[in-house]
This record gives structure tokens, sequence and C-alpha cells, in this order.
């Protein structure tokens, strides 16, 4: 195991607010941690919780970078608390809560009800018109088609991309690269008997993929780092050759 | 009050939950389903390995079938499994993946022709057929005669959830999320649903419902080092529990992981070692085999961390700071194959370790993984005392895994558990019997009980801190009611978590806000987590045997003759300090398999008389039918009739490439 710096005394500025407390307002509190070894963002917030301010609000899960629950704003930039390493930051740690979400409180924000949104708006399932008979044999798909679909299936709805979005700051109603990605990952799939004309219905707008400036921070933030720049180009590229005919 | 009224409450939106849900859905009954966080963010996502069905594609998987998959899945329960719950599960487990096949996952596929593969530490080269290009494959994992884990790289629970949540939004499942049951209402053994407190707001809302399911997963988080999420806290089992008349199942059956990296403890799957990788010690020597000479690092979990903790007793662990570790050694499979199908292992290695596994071996020790224990049901998921109360994955304990559960074998029971139960639950709410006769009163008393608590709880002076009392609590049961247990110790971690149940009466917050407030769900949640703790540390204080997960090395002998048989747990009075703890036998007369030697670990059973009984009746059952000419569906019926509890929607056999269906 690589040796970890001990002992460094780190800076943790968080973003305080609540929402439910009246008249509360924002403001910056900032609490002194004593690093450890193997220290995550995940181990240092508890601890500020447990030892400092027992009404701090975070949220993390599964705190192995699987479940996408924690995504919050670390040093200005959207990424995953539980897996940020404070030894790969400076003594001086600032977090806030992820942009356009709704604020719970503090880094608290509601990622859920916007997927669960976004997954209703461009109907993220399997359109299939009959189910297959599941006593009997599955569809056969070629191993190398499936890994693909996996590529694209891995994305952990943590809302790094739409935090780092241009878009998605001044349209309320953009879809996002994750459900663009989404799109692309269904487009592959062919169990999925959407053409795309039904693509063209759900994204072939300016909420959808024309919306899209081509930033690409969501990119370079996304943890899992999907291929967000060229499946968001290939649904364009599809999405344009309907809007032709 | 807040009162919301529905056909059926399901508690929990992890894959257990949401398949409840979709399929009393698809009934046509109303259903809510409450969740903690959004339900793709369940525990279930973080399964990695695979899921078990004997689909028989791949070509380590030929001739496999429910009757192996039966025997692997009891023998792996140290025979503590219900056998009838077992036949269910793996006559529904292949028609469960292909049902997820239809919704989406991308299973890895067979692909035909040669490939390279190591097995027991040497590359060889499995030939896959051509007729079975194309259809899902399978990895070996422990405890198990054939190849039978399916899986989609090592992303497999992800894979799942996210397919069987977008199959719940599609059929417009209502969830709501951030919502904590916090008690059930019941009246007169009839359960009619919950109290839930909003997180965001703390507000309470009484769901009434026909149904309610507990599908809250399991109890990790009881220990200081879990591979679990930070929220499987066994707060489901602890509202079954204090509702006084719901029963617990075989709680002590706690099950450690051999491969979780040290010091933080996420998992790195089974799939690990499925795959080739093996276990060495501090001199880099392959030592399993030692211990294990026929299934080496591949026996069943229980096997491998007893065998892990033993070396490092001897001294051929390696130190660190964090304590003795041993290592997992990966390199040999490559980097290709490493990228490919472990690359969560990858990205945990590089994220929490700073280490390439392709390179470096991964430091890893065994740590709490699994809660076999749970809300004990009968076959069809009811509450065998709570009419109403319905109970499904690895919150419940209707019981599939005993005392040992198999890898692979928890994402799959999930649903399978879910897409029987619903069926259950859908009949109960066909018919009148299940019409809520709740009167409001009773409705109001429930939430009163609990608007009393909380506020109880922010006016307290009692000077006692919850985080103190939590951080006592994982210590003990980290130190006391491990992967080897004696009697003292259990006697300690008992009289110790008694102790803490006390004061837990007396836990004061430093903050007073009702809603939003992380300091009061910690201190409510580890009032609950005090008991169920108990319910561990006592079960296994009494139980004087070993049998699969639950060790002692003063009891050493897995014991037929007295043990064979399940612990329930209740918890009558809320002013008792101790769990009440009753027994329900297993009848051996009426196994399939009777008891025997699993075929790894320590044979040194007491057996039980009617064992030998029992195993003459079903040789002789099994030679007079194969003698005239009965099939295996056939001798299997003749031995054990299971097939009343299954829906009839999942009677018919599976198909397989060398079993046609026509």
């Amino acid at each position: 195991m690589s040796e970890i710096e001990q002992g460094r005394t780190l800076k943790i500025s968080v973003v305080r607010f609540d929402p439910q407390i009246k008249n509360d307002t924002p403001r910056v509190e900032t609490y002194s941690v004593t690093e450890a070894p193997g220290m995550t963002l995940f181990i240092a917030l508890n601890d500020i919780r447990e030892k400092y301010d027992n009404s701090l609000q975070y949220d993390f899960v599964c705190r192995a970078g699987i479940c996408g629950s924690c995504g919050m704003t670390i040093n200005g930039r959207p990424g995953l608390a539980c897996r940020t390493l404070t030894s790969t930051l400076e003594d001086e740690i600032s977090l806030a809560p992820l942009p356009v979400f709704k604020l719970i409180g503090d880094l608290s924000v509601d990622t859920g009800k916007w997927m669960r949104n976004m997954s209703e708006t461009v109907e993220t399932w399997i359109h299939e018109e009959v189910c297959p008979d599941s006593h009997y044999l599955e569809e056969k798909m070629e191993p190398e088609l499936a890994d693909e679909i996996y590529e694209l299936d891995r994305c952990v709805e943590c809302g790094c991309c739409v935090a780092g979005c241009g878009t998605a700051r001044m349209r309320e109603d953009f879809v996002g690269a994750v459900a663009l990605n989404k799109l692309a990952r269904f487009e592959l799939d062919p169990r999925d008997k959407r053409t795309s004309d039904h693509f063209y219905e759900l994204v072939g707008d300016d909420n959808g993929v024309f919306g899209c400036m081509s930033l690409l921070g969501c990119e370079d933030v996304c943890p899992k780092e999907l291929p967000l720049q060229s499946k968001i180009a290939y649904m364009r590229r599809k999405m344009v050759a309907m809007k032709d005919t | 009050m807040n009162i919301i009224y529905t056909d059926v409450l399901v508690i929990g939106g992890g894959l257990a939950g949401l398949r409840t849900a979709t399929g009393v859905k698809e009934r046509g009954h109303d259903v809510i389903v409450l969740s903690l966080i959004p339900p793709k963010r369940s525990h279930s996502a973080a399964a990695q390995g695979g899921m078990q069905a004997s689909l028989g594609n791949s070509f380590k998987g030929e001739g496999d079938n429910e009757d192996v998959h039966f025997e692997d899945t009891v023998k792996g329960s140290d025979w503590g499994a219900d056998q009838d719950v077992v036949r269910m599960f793996v006559n529904t487990a292949p028609k469960a993946i292909r049902e997820l096949t239809g919704w989406g996952v991308p299973w890895s596929r067979v692909k035909e022709g040669d490939r390279e593969a190591i097995i027991n530490a040497k590359k060889v080269t499995i030939t896959e057929s051509k007729e079975a290009h194309g259809l899902i494959t399978a990895r070996d994992f422990g405890g198990t005669k054939k190849w039978r884990t399916c899986y989609t790289s090592d992303g497999t629970g992800h894979t799942m959830l996210y397919a069987m949540d977008n199959k719940a939004i599609e059929d417009k499942v209502e969830t709501h999320e951030r919502m904590e049951a916090i008690a059930l209402i019941h009246e007169n053994d009839r359960c009619y649903g919950a109290v839930a407190r909003d997180l965001v707001t703390g507000k309470l809302t009484a769901y009434i419902s026909k149904a309610t399911t507990i599908a809250t997963g399991g109890y990790g988080r009881i220990y200081k080092v879990s591979t679990n999420a930070i929220i499987c806290e066994g707060t489901g089992a602890a509202i079954a529990l204090e509702t006084g008349v719901a029963t617990l199942g075989n709680m002590e059956a706690v099950q450690f992981h051999p491969t979780a990296i040290v010091p933080v403890g996420i998992l790195t799957t089974e799939g690990c070692r499925g795959d080739g990788g093996l276990l060495k010690d501090v001199d880099g020597y392959r030592f399993m085999p030692d211990y294990e000479p026929e299934k080496k690092e591949l026996a069943s979990r229980d096997v491998v961390s007893r065998r892990m903790t033993e070396h490092i007793r001897k001294g051929k662990g390696v130190k660190s700071r964090y304590g003795d570790h041993l290592w997992l050694d990966i390199t040999i499979l490559g980097r290709a194959h490493i990228e490919k199908n472990l690359r969560e292992v990858k990205e945990i290695c590089e994220s929490f370790l700073g280490i390439d596994p392709a390179e470096e071996y991964i430091p890893v020790r065994p740590t709490q993984h699994y809660s076999m224990g749970g809300v004990r049901t009968k076959p069809t998921g009811e509450s065998q005392t709570l009419k109403g109360l319905y109970s499904c994955g690895e919150a419940a304990c209707w019981d599939m895994h005993g005392f040992n559960r198999l890898g692979g074998n928890s994402v799959s029971e999930t649903v399978v558990s879910g897409m029987i139960v619903a069926e259950h639950i859908a009949d109960f709410c066909d018919v009148e019997d299940s019409n809520i006769d709740v009167s409001s009163n009773t409705i109001n008393k429930f939430i009163k009980i609990e608007e009393d608590k909380i506020q109880a709880l922010v006016a307290s002076k009692g000077g006692e801190n919850a985080y103190e009392l939590r951080d006592e609590m994982e210590t003990i049961m980290m130190e006391k009611v491990g992967i080897f247990r004696n009697g003292d110790d259990l006697k300690k971690a008992v009289d110790e978590l008694e102790a803490l149940h006390i004061r837990s009466k007396n836990i004061q917050l430093k903050t007073s806000s009702k809603a939003s407030n992380p300091e009061l769900v910690n201190a409510y949640r580890t009032q609950m987590m005090l008991k169920v703790a108990l319910t561990v540390a006592y079960g296994a204080m009494l139980r004087t045997e070993s049998r699969g997960a639950h060790a002692r090395e003063d009891y050493p002998e897995r014991n037929d003759k007295e043990w064979l048989k399940r612990t329930i747990t209740t918890w009558p009075d809320e002013n008792q300090t101790l769990p009440t703890v009753s027994y329900e036998d297993l009848d051996i007369m009426s196994m399939e398999l009777p008891p025997g030697f699993r075929g790894y670990g320590n044979d040194n059973t007491i057996h039980h008389d009617d064992s030998k009984k029992r195993q003459d009746t079903v040789d002789k059952v099994r030679e007079e039918l194969t003698q005239k000419g009965a099939d295996r569906f056939e001798i299997q019926e003749a031995l054990l009739k299971y097939q009343q509890n299954l829906p009839p929607k999942y009677r018919g056999k599976n198909e397989r490439l060398t079993e046609r269906l026509s």
C-alpha cells in the first residue's frame, strides 16, 4: 500500500444552509480535521459531524464509488466525495452542494426526484411489444454488443454531468448528458424496439440533443468516465438525419 | 393526522422491494414503495460478481440444472436451509434471469470457440460450443459444482437494479423517497401498515395497507467494519421485532466475506477467486490448498474466512498498521481480463488503495458481509405470526440460506423472492379477508407513540451520547461476535450490549431540530440497532454448536442431534432488556437431502439418528424409480413436494440447450 502522509491539518470549508429552518441564511463554515492515512471525504465529513457539528447534512450510501449518492462540488468541481482521498487535495478544501438540483440541506441535494423525472421524460426502459416467455431460452446477443451496452449502462446517476453542464444551468428542462447517454444505450440495444422517430420525439429539440452547447463539462467530470462526448455527438447525428427527412 | 391508504406497502426500494412492487402492481393492486434513498442507490447495486441461475450455457456449466443448484445451496447452508424454499428458489432463478434479460440487463454472453481461463493457478483452454454462442455465460463461485454465476462484468447488481427500477418506473410504481418506516401499525396479530418519517421535513405519515412488506436488506452495520452500505442498519428487522408479535429467524447467522479490502472494508468480488485469483500469505505462499485440498480458494465463504483467520493466527498474516491481513492475487489473470471482467475491483483498488491490481496484490481480510437471519416468514413470505406482514430478500428469513449463503445466491434471491412473494401478496389482496378494518383510533395511537418517542429524544436530558453508544456496540460485535466465537466472549457481549441498550433510553441530543436532523436519525436508529445486535449476540451465545458461519471454538462440532433447529427471536415486552428466544425444529424425515458432509470444511458432525434413516429411504426411492425409468423430475417430486407454495406461473420446467421444451 502506498504510504499516505499523516497528520496534516485540513481546513474543510462547507457551504451550510438548511431550507427547513426558518430564516436560515447560506454561510460557509470551516472545520479543522486531522488527516488520517487513507482518509476520504466520506471519513472526513463523518468526523466533522460526530465531533464538531451533529447537524451537518450530506448523503452517502455505498461509500465505495458505486451508488452515486455523494456527488458534491469539491474545490469547485463536481465529483464523488466517497472516493476522493484527502491526500489528493491541498490543505484547504471547499465543499458545496451540486448546483441545478433542489437543495435539501448543506451538501445534500435531491438528485432522486430529478433522475426519476428524467427517466419518465425519455422513457429509460426497454420498449418491447411482447415480453419473452421466461421458461424458454433467452434471446441470443452478440457478446461484444452486450459489452458495449454495459459500457453505457455503467452510469450511476450521480448528477455530476448535470451539475457540470452549462445548458442545464440555463434551461430547466434540459435532459442532460445522463439522459442522452441512456438513449444512446437503448438505441444500441436490439431488445428496445423504438425507432429513430421515437427518439426524435423525445429529444429532438432544445431540451434534448440540440440544447447541448458542446462545452462538454459533462465528460470532464463523469466519475465513471463514460464516453458522453461521442454519445451526444452520435445521438445528434441521428437526430439531425431525422430533422432533414 | 397524515394518513395514506394503499393496497400494498413495500418498505425498501432495492431489488427485492421493487420486484415485489411491480409484481403486485401487474396483478392490479396499488402499491407504494418507501425508500430511504432513491431506489437506484440501494445496496443491491453493490453486488458485483453475479447471480446464480442454472442455465448451463457455458462449457463449465454443462450438466447444470435445478438439482445441482439445490444440492450446492443446501450444503452451503450447512443443512440449516428450508429445503422447500431452496427448491422453490432453484426452479425460479432461471426464469428470473430471463425475465431480467427482457427488461434490459446486458448480461455477459458466451462466445463460441477457444478462450483462456485460469483454473487452479494454471492456464487452460476452454472451448465454448457454437450453439451456446450469444446465450448468457457464467463464472465460477465458491461452493458450487458448476460454473453457475451469471454476470455483467463485475457490475451485476448495478445492471439488475437499473433494469428493475426502470421497469418499476415504466409500470408507474409510486416511490416515496427519503421516507423511513419507523414502526409497524398492528392490532390483534394483524399488520396494517407503518408509521413513516419524512427524512427531510420530519413529518410523520401513517401508511395504511392490506399487506406490508419489509425488504430493507441486512443488518451488517451493527459491526464496526462491514462491506454493507451505511444504510444497512437492520431497521427493518427492528420494526418487526418491536411489534412484539412478528418473529426473527437465525439472527446469529452472519456471513463474513473473505476478501474485503483493508482497512475500509469495501468488497472485492468472489469473482476474483472464481476467475482464478489466489489467496497468499506474508511469504507470498498460496495456503488454501493446504486447508481445503478439494475446493481450495473456492470453498464456501464461511470456510474460506475461517481458514484465512486460522492462517493469520499462525503468524502468517501481513502486518500493517490496521492489523494483519492477507493478499488477494489477481495479477495472474492478466490486465485484459481485469479491465473487462473485474473493472469495479480495479476502480476500487485505484481509488481506495492507490494500487493497480493487475500489477500488485490486494490487501484483504474477512469482513462482515451478509445477514442470513431476518424476519421469519413462511415459504409464502408472510410472517408466521403477524398476518398481513410479509418480508423478502436479505431482510427476510424464509430460510433459503440456513447458516451460510453461497456467493451469487443473494441477488438471485432478491428477485426470485420478490417474484414469488408478490404473487402471494396479490392473492391475499384479492380476497375479502385482506380488507382494512383498522380503526382511526388505532392509527392515531401508533402515530402518537412515535411522535412522543421523537419528542422525548429531542427533550431528553439523559446525558448519553448516541455516537458513543453505537461505536461501543459496533466494537463489541466485531470483537466478540465475529468469525470465531466462544461462550465467555459471547456472555460478555450480551451483558455489555444489554447495558448499552439500557443506557440508550437516555440518549441526549445536542441539536433540537425534528426535521432533517442526522443526529436525531442516528439516535433512534442506534436504539433500534442495539436490539438487533442483542438478538444476534444472544442467539449466538445460546447456540452451543458450530454450523455454517456460526463457529464456536468451545463447541466446534455441528450438532445435528441437538441443534438442527432454527432460532426464533421476539421482543414481546418493550421493557425487557433481552430478547425472548425459542426454537423451531427442522424435520430430517421430510428432507430431500438428509444431513451429511458438505465436501469442504471440517467433517466433525454429531449426527442425528434420523439422518441415516432418511438417507436410506431416499436412496431406496431413488433406486426404485430409476429402475422404473423415472426422470429426474419424477424422482425429485417423490422425495419432496414443494410446488404447492410456488405460484402456478413459476411451476414450469426451465429450458436448456440440453433440455429443450417442446
